[in-house]
């Protein structure tokens, strides 16, 4: 391993830029001209809209479904059998199916008169029953968002492994487990400045996106716009989590706007708009009952699983993803040989729901570890027994699991020992029994995953969504003065891409990371990709970097050969040298001598220089199962239900680490929203589907003072199947901790009765919990 | 998030001040600090014709002693407190109040005048002040007047300030040497508005106390007399006489219907009087 190459603890380079408050996101581009739009919105979660009274002051300036001539609605269609299709208008015609739903645009030179202007807009509409609940909304006679499907289920899915085997086992736990609806909250929202290149013909799209090519796409469908007439352009994006992998119906009217007006427009998300209108995530319900021998041996899973998918199938992941991943994943890192899992992706009135860091696998690894916890005290065995009786065991390797998900590598057992090692289980529990002078009860909750990552073509094929990632390409490019260029299709939004593809170029090349640039964000100077999702850059992107410098690699050393007087199979490379028999040239010499003195070339000198896309996929692309065990110890207040984290361990598999401060890093972030899952947000609705907070005074999210300083420590089993042995990473801190502390929760007021299984465990929840635990299911009902 | 448009302007001096107040045609709002004002003018809660920044005017910023009495100008910041940039006769119970409002930045800019006069139910100013018995200064075109801060906090968000009218100090009386003092808030987390307040300044010695049970849907539950609480007499044993039942009792006849919140509120005031009977106090008065 060189200094700078891949395993390097590397700074990251753009932190220098970004920690300074020198990054440029859309929300500092000015441009001469530029308008502001502010959204009329639905103020109700569904009704017929009757009429829309614009005074007439600013006829031209305010836009409706009306005018929109050409304009297409977002259509994400998946191709799972029985799928039924949404079509979410740009500005609503006929009918509004959820708060904050697009009315009308509205725009002026500022946003504060766009505003005023909106606020001048009556919607005359007439109110319909609001479809709130996802599991009302499958009974029959329910309201009808979509009223032509006759139901509110998207799709419906269901798998079973001989279940019927596991129903004579001696023990039988069932429970109904949930976790609430959320916001992904990233620091900067969305925001979108359109600008109509005359010039160029060109719609040039300056948005904060994960994936610019696929966004292109789905523009390009809407408008019915060549994708020659369509740039994408993402400058720094201030956090994704999902949030940014969508089409938003405002990117698709400001792209209308910008080519009827002429002129530059904008529109900057704010708070409430993030929080109220336009997507949540996470919002599970699960009727899972375990299968188990008396010493944890697990004999099944049953389970039913409802997503509350909201309104619209968003684009491009569809309104399914979710849920039919549950029915996938939910056997988690665990061997068992029956399985049954029903799922329903039910529409209601509210925002479309995404795929959120971890995507379902959160809500997958909340109801199975919760489970889990329930066997083991049914069965009176400590927690970490029923798990190490069935974790995949390292000698399965690669192993097929019950829904034939294939496990690439890696040691899960020794995962948890190092955990349980890490947590000291005989401590925490002496201090448990011991009991604390200020009345606070002690628990352990542990927790694990697997996180099934930069899954390819051969599984994304199956879904049949809008968007299918094939190979990957990079195209890598040295300068005249020897520095290196990697233009790239997927995005850097925090993940430290700028300086951890650096490290791969420097692992073959041997170009300084400073000397490297990388140029991402912009459809018109990168090759096509999906873009950055699924915790797939590092793989995929890294795959493709390190073919691209190879093949430059080979070229250069073809060049240096001749330079050297010898021959190319006499020369190696070496530490960014050709090296010969009698001498070395640098990589900047064959750079000099292929731009700037092609005199010196030899005749038969390969003329596709030193510019070369590569493509990449992995040997096997089911994808990389990288995994944690988390432990937490914390201490529960059961008269004021104030849970305090003592201490929080993870032990992590990514493979081969590239940076593995990067990583820790991503591990840190992935975990403070963990704990936002686990305990702290929420997004309420009331009855009429009105959404209960628009602000972060309502919405909470964990601060410094909440998230724990974790220990992590690392296990590095190498992938198979990828270039370097890496494995995706970028997701799996969000997955474990709201079953870590939950569980660990549980057990601190396992011995009042008390059993927390939503999320998030919220202070309120906990205090009804014990009380109700006190006094009896009955009174606690009338307190509440 | 923008506002709607309003007129802004700074008075110089607390006379014109007055006379804008009482003079200026359509709806006037006060903002010193910004920070309950600055989010409702952005949400568009409030959208006054005229806003009149209330921070050029040095009466407004004065902190001083007058006796046995603390005033403190509606333009003291928390931080102000939170520093010891004012002088204080509660022990430090006022500091530490203050630094545990909200956030730093929060406390920067934040007026103790604003906070009580914006008066949501679970600030700290309105239930800490009012267990220390403080009273606010009144000044109208027509004169001044004093309320006791009970009287002066009428509801949630509701405070006795007629048309014309502004708050001017607070007075906040001295915690004689052997006072008890007690302030706990329980925050879902660190630095957010509080579900629960509990505040007692008890004087074993006179067998007197008050006590505060707040962050409610209306203005501080208080019991001025607070024997009640301790089995109808106060003394130095008063941390172990304290009974859940009768502030259970208490917040059932505010109207406390919900058993958990009462639960709640309870376990706080009686961790205030815990903390009361301490003889240092912790540094960061929070339960959670």
């Amino acid at each position: 391993m060189s200094a700078e190459g891949v395993g390097a603890r590397l700074p990251r380079k753009e932190d220098d830029r970004l920690m300074r408050g020198r990054g440029q996101y859309v929300g500092d581009i000015r441009l001469p001209g530029m308008q502001d739009v502010a959204f009329v919105r639905s103020p109700l979660a569904h009704a017929r809209i009757r009429a829309i009274h614009v005074p007439e002051a600013y006829r031209d300036r305010v836009f409706t479904a009306a005018g929109l001539d050409g304009v297409l609605p977002i259509r994400a269609v998946s191709g799972l059998p029985g799928f039924k299709v949404s079509e979410q208008p740009v500005l609503a015609t006929g009918k509004v199916r959820q708060v904050g739903e697009l009315v009308a645009m509205c725009l002026a030179p500022t946003r504060a008169e766009a505003e005023d202007i909106a606020a001048s807009v009556v919607l005359d509409l007439e109110e319909l029953p609001a479809i709130h609940d996802m599991l009302a909304a499958r009974e029959p006679g329910s309201a009808l968002v979509h009223e032509h499907w006759g139901d509110n289920v998207f799709l419906e899915t269901l798998v079973d492994v001989d279940i019927a085997a596991a129903f004579d086992a001696p023990i039988q736990v069932s429970r109904t487990i949930s976790t609430g609806r959320q916001c992904m909250a990233p620091i900067e929202g969305r925001g979108t400045v359109v600008q109509l290149d005359h010039r160029l013909d060109q719609l040039v799209v300056h948005t904060a996106t994960q994936m610019p090519h696929i966004v292109r796409n789905g523009l390009s469908e809407c408008l019915g716009l060549e994708q020659g007439r369509i740039r994408i352009v993402s400058p720094d994006v201030g956090g994704g989590f999902g949030y940014k992998a969508i089409l938003l119906a405002e990117d698709v009217a400001l792209c209308w706007l910008a080519l009827r007006c002429g002129h530059p427009v904008r529109w900057l998300e704010d708070r409430r708009e993030h929080l109220t209108a336009n997507a949540n995530c996470r919002e599970h319900h699960y009727r899972i009952t375990a299968y188990a021998e008396r010493d944890g041996t697990l004999r099944g899973i049953d389970c039913e699983a409802t997503v509350d998918s909201g309104a619209y199938s968003a684009y491009p992941f569809s309104a399914c993803l979710e849920a039919a991943q549950v029915a996938s994943i939910l056997p988690g890192p665990y061997d068992f040989p029956s399985y049954r899992c029903r799922t329903w992706s039910v529409a209601t009135n509210k925002c479309p729901i995404l795929p959120y860091r971890g995507v379902a696998r959160t809500g997958v690894c909340f109801a199975l570890e919760l489970v889990l916890d329930a066997v083991a005290r049914e069965a009176g065995l400590p927690p970490e027994v029923v798990r190490e009786k069935n974790l995949v065991r390292p000698e399965q390797m690669p192993f097929e699991n019950i829904t034939r998900k294939h496990f690439d590598s890696g040691d899960y057992p020794q995962a948890l020992a190092r955990a349980l090692a890490s947590i000291d289980v005989e401590a925490v529990r002496a201090r448990q029994r011991a009991g604390e002078p200020d009345g606070r009860r002690i628990g352990l909750g542990l927790s694990i995953y697997c996180e099934q990552a930069a899954h390819g073509t051969s599984v994304y094929s199956g879904w049949g969504i809008p968007m299918v990632p094939g190979h990957e390409q990079v195209s890598a490019r040295l300068t005249p003065d020897g520095g290196l260029e990697l233009r790239v299709g997927a995005h850097s939004h925090g993940q430290g891409l700028e300086t951890t593809l650096a490290q791969v170029a420097h692992e073959i090349l041997g170009v300084p990371v400073a000397r490297t640039r990388l140029v991402h964000g912009d459809t018109a100077m990168t090759p096509y990709s999906t873009g950055s999702w699924g915790s797939r850059v590092m793989v995929m992107a890294g795959g493709a970097v390190a073919a691209a410098c190879e093949a430059l690699r080979d070229r250069a050393v073809r060049i240096g050969a001749h330079l050297l007087q010898a021959r190319p199979e006499e020369c190696r490379f070496e530490g960014g040298h050709v090296v010969g028999p009698s001498g070395d040239v640098p990589l900047e010499a064959i750079a000099r001598t292929w731009y700037r003195r092609p005199q010196d070339l030899a005749p038969d000198t390969d003329p596709g220089g030193l510019e070369v896309t590569a493509g990449y996929k992995p040997v096997r692309d089911s994808g990389t199962f990288s995994y944690a065990a988390h432990a937490a110890v914390v201490a529960v207040d059961p008269d004021l239900g104030a849970v305090e984290i003592l201490d929080y361990v993870i032990v992590e598999d990514g493979g081969t680490l590239v940076n593995p401060l990067v990583v820790d890093g991503q591990i840190y972030g992935g975990l403070a929203q963990g704990v936002g899952t686990a305990l702290f947000e929420e997004m309420r609705f009331d009855a009429r589907g009105q959404p209960l907070a628009s602000t972060f005074a309502d919405y909470l999210l964990p601060g410094p003072a909440e998230v724990p300083m974790a220990r992590i420590d690392h296990m590095e089993t190498p992938s198979p199947y990828t270039r370097f042995g890496q494995k995706g990473i970028g997701e799996g801190g969000a997955i474990a901790p709201p079953a870590a502390l939950a569980n660990a929760i549980n057990d601190a007021l396992g011995a009042l009765g008390v059993e927390m299984l939503h999320s998030p465990v919220t202070p309120r929840r906990i205090v009804e919990a014990v009380l109700a635990a006190r006094t009896g299911p009955q009174q606690a009902r009338e307190a509440a | 998030m923008k506002p709607a448009p309003f007129a802004w302007e700074r008075p110089a001096n607390l006379a014109a001040l007055l006379e804008r107040v009482a003079t200026a045609p359509g709806s006037v709002k006060l903002i010193a600090g910004g920070q309950s004002l600055g989010p409702m003018l952005n949400l568009r809660l409030v959208e006054p014709d005229l806003v009149l920044d209330i921070t050029g005017i040095p009466e407004l910023r004065q902190a001083r002693v007058e006796g046995e009495t603390l005033v403190l100008g509606a333009c003291v910041t928390h931080a102000d407190i939170e520093d010891g940039r004012v002088p204080d006769l509660t022990g430090g119970a006022l500091q530490r109040v203050a630094s545990a409002i909200a956030y730093r930045p929060v406390r920067n800019r934040g007026t103790i005048g604003g906070s009580l006069v914006h008066a949501d139910p679970a600030a700290d100013w309105v239930n800490a002040l009012t267990a220390l018995g403080a009273a606010v200064e009144i000044a109208g075109r027509n004169g001044r007047r004093t309320l006791p801060l009970e009287r002066f906090v009428t509801g949630a968000l509701e405070v006795a300030l007629e048309p014309g009218e502004i708050l001017l100090a607070v007075r906040i009386p001295a915690l004689p040497d052997g006072t008890a003092w007690g302030y706990v808030k329980h925050c879902a987390k660190i630095g957010e508005f509080a579900h629960a307040i509990g505040a007692v300044r008890i004087e074993p010695g006179a067998g007197r106390g008050r006590a505060v049970i707040g962050a409610v849907e209306g203005p501080p539950v208080l019991l001025a007399d607070a024997r009640p609480l301790f089995g109808g007499r106060i003394g130095a044993d008063f941390a172990e006489r304290f009974d859940p039942a009768a502030a259970d009792a208490a917040l059932r006849a505010a109207g406390m219907a919900d058993a958990v919140e009462r639960h709640v509120h309870v376990t706080v005031l009686a961790r205030a009087v815990a903390q009361a009977a301490r003889p240092n106090p912790l540094p960061l008065p929070e339960a959670a």
